[in-house]
């Protein structure tokens, strides 16, 4: 089924005065990726936090994995999964605690967690590291694994919060096609980015400036509206009017 | 859902064992501290050097000097003239002076005989500690009355602390301060390094509730502590000689409920605040102080200036200090502090209830 798994309407956050999220509205299919662009300041992370039920709107409404994100977080909460700009993993327990321990916090039982684990670790290779402490592998490897722990629960929906800061190009493009990876099986992935490159891959592009979404379609829709050639052109000609500085 | 809860408890002891460093220092400080505050700090007056002028060494005096050089508290310096009693004193050779007049023997004969007399016998000490100066001539004066007559008026007897060991003063007050420092400090650093790194902002995306979270922070921490406890207690019993009268059972009740206080102060700190070090600044600061002021550690409350000793009472160190001083020295039973245990309690409950609403799952 063509489902949407991810419905917002008017969705809008004010801090006092300032309004960082102003009435946004757009839908997400069941296995798309979903890239939402913007500059730092427009109002990304705060609308992706709104939907992982990490801050309450202001107004408007929504809907993630068939539930809404007034009222029942909790349930959201145990669809999704989450990875921050930030790290999100221990840098002080291995690869095998750190797998436990998420496999642990969704629920998983015993024996899932030995199977996904085994499963996890072959797929990245990292079945000699797994008593390694997170903290001494590389970045990119660091990447990979927070990725897999974050959907280590299968979730409906991914929730990546710029994955791939700081790491080099070839890693961002294997990150990429775990990414692909995962959509093939049905997992929603919804992505904020700003390598505009990154935003080629995705399904489907948002971009937000000054707090709205200015622009929604296919990167190759976008391009050919804003007669660009890249969508680095699309973003320039779009953040060209944003108010709003670093 | 115990499953995750349990991951979680692993996952904290994982994190405090693989951190070696904050592990010995939480077990070595209580030792150093215990060891320092039962040895070498101490408000025991102990070997006072002192010097005797006596123009007439008679066998009065001589029994009298005899007693004082064998008194545990002196020393006995020798004999010395009368012009030399300013520089030995200046020169900080002795801290006393004990002057007999030439006619002692006569004098005392007539002031136990009820006659009137001028004094026998001149002390001058060294008052430039006053601590030392007062105990030096307590000490002397009960020792020099001693050779003049068995007679006294006063029967005097130190009850729970015969020998006057400020060990038995230091432990209740050390235990109220380490506590204080190994619980509320682990526990709010802990909580809040993990807002720094943003660990926290992923466990709040999950299904795990906050509660959980925090109970599951609190039980390794919990469990340290208890250790912590144990070394404390040997350590005041089997080398600081102090009495667990009251029964080991109080002591531990009562030194559970501070521990848990202890953690919520802990969790209550890293509510108020965002980064690692101001948590250890408000431990360091804003716990420390009012202990070492306020609760009785250094100073009897009963000295403290009227405004302090009300704010006495919000510190909680004060009534575990208290009540602990109660169980270990004069031996009461548990029943007989019940006022601290309920006032514990309550801070306890009081603090859990402001920083559970506190700590939400929301972000903003």
């Amino acid at each position: 089924m063509s489902d949407i798994v991810i419905s917002v309407h008017n969705l809008t956050k004010r801090f006092g005065n300032f309004t960082a999220v102003d009435h946004i509205t757009f839908d997400v299919q069941r296995g798309e990726i979903f890239g939402f662009l913007g500059a730092n300041g427009a109002g990304k992370t705060t609308a992706m936090r709104m939907l992982c039920g990490l801050s309450y709107p202001t107004s408007g409404s929504g809907n993630v994995a068939g539930f809404d994100i007034m009222h029942e977080g909790e349930q959201i909460k145990r669809h999704i999964g989450y990875m921050s700009q930030r790290f999100s993993l221990y840098n002080e327990l291995t690869v095998s605690e750190n797998i436990n321990l998420f496999a642990g916090i969704y629920g998983l039982s015993k024996k899932e967690t030995t199977k996904r684990a085994t499963q996890l670790l072959e797929r990245l290779n990292l079945h000699s590291e797994r008593n390694t402490l997170v903290k001494s592998l590389p970045l990119g490897w660091k990447q990979k694994l927070s990725f897999s722990i974050a959907t280590i629960h299968n979730p409906e929906v991914v929730f990546l919060d710029e994955p791939t800061g700081g790491v080099d190009p070839v890693t961002r493009r294997q990150f990429w096609e775990m990414i692909y990876e995962t959509a093939n099986n049905g997992t929603t992935i919804f992505v904020t980015t700003h390598y505009m490159d990154e935003a080629e891959y995705c399904s489907r592009v948002s971009i937000m400036v000054d707090g709205e979404i200015r622009a929604l379609d296919t990167p190759t829709n976008l391009k050919q509206k804003f007669n660009a050639m890249t969508m680095d052109d699309v973003f320039r000609t779009l953040a060209r009017g944003a108010k709003r500085g670093e | 859902m115990k499953r995750n809860f349990l991951s979680f408890v692993k996952k904290e002891s994982l994190h405090i064992l693989r951190d070696k460093r904050t592990m010995l220092v939480v077990m070595f400080i209580p030792i150093v501290l215990m060891i320092l505050f039962g040895f070498a700090i101490s408000t025991e007056v102990n070997n006072i050097n002192i010097a005797v002028v006596a123009p007439n060494r008679t066998d009065g005096v001589t029994d009298a000097v005899n007693r004082l050089a064998a008194n545990e508290y002196f020393t006995f310096k020798g004999y010395i003239n009368q012009d030399e009693i300013d520089i030995q004193l200046r020169s900080g050779k002795v801290g006393a002076v004990v002057i007999f007049t030439p006619d002692y023997d006569k004098r005392v004969a007539q002031i136990f005989g009820g006659l009137p007399s001028t004094p026998a016998i001149q002390l001058i000490v060294d008052a430039s500690n006053v601590n030392i100066a007062g105990a030096a001539t307590a000490y002397l004066q009960s020792v020099l009355l001693g050779t003049a007559s068995q007679q006294s008026m006063f029967e005097t007897r130190m009850l729970f602390n015969p020998q006057m060991k400020s060990a038995y003063n230091f432990v209740p007050g050390l235990m109220g301060l380490i506590f204080i420092l190994v619980c509320a400090m682990m526990t709010s650093v802990s909580i809040v390094r993990e807002k720094e790194v943003g660990t926290m902002e992923v466990l709040l995306v999950s299904p795990v509730r906050p509660v959980k979270i925090i109970f599951a922070k609190m039980i390794p921490y919990f469990v340290i502590s208890c250790i912590v406890l144990t070394i404390i207690l040997l350590l005041a019993h089997f080398l600081l000689d102090v009495p667990m009268s009251g029964g080991i059972g109080g002591i531990v009740t009562i030194s559970l409920i501070y521990l848990a206080l202890s953690l919520s102060l802990g969790l209550f700190i890293s509510t108020i605040t965002s980064t690692q070090v101001a948590a250890l600044l408000i431990s360091a600061v804003v716990l420390m102080m009012p202990i070492l002021m306020f609760s009785g550690l250094l100073f009897p409350i009963e000295n403290l200036p009227k405004f302090f000793q009300v704010v006495s009472n919000i510190v909680p160190a004060r009534w575990y200090i208290d009540a602990t001083r109660k169980l270990m020295i004069q031996g009461v039973s548990i029943l007989a502090v019940w006022k601290e245990c309920i006032i514990l309690i309550g801070m306890t409950i009081m603090l859990l209830v402001v920083s559970l609403k506190k700590f939400n799952d929301k972000l903003e």
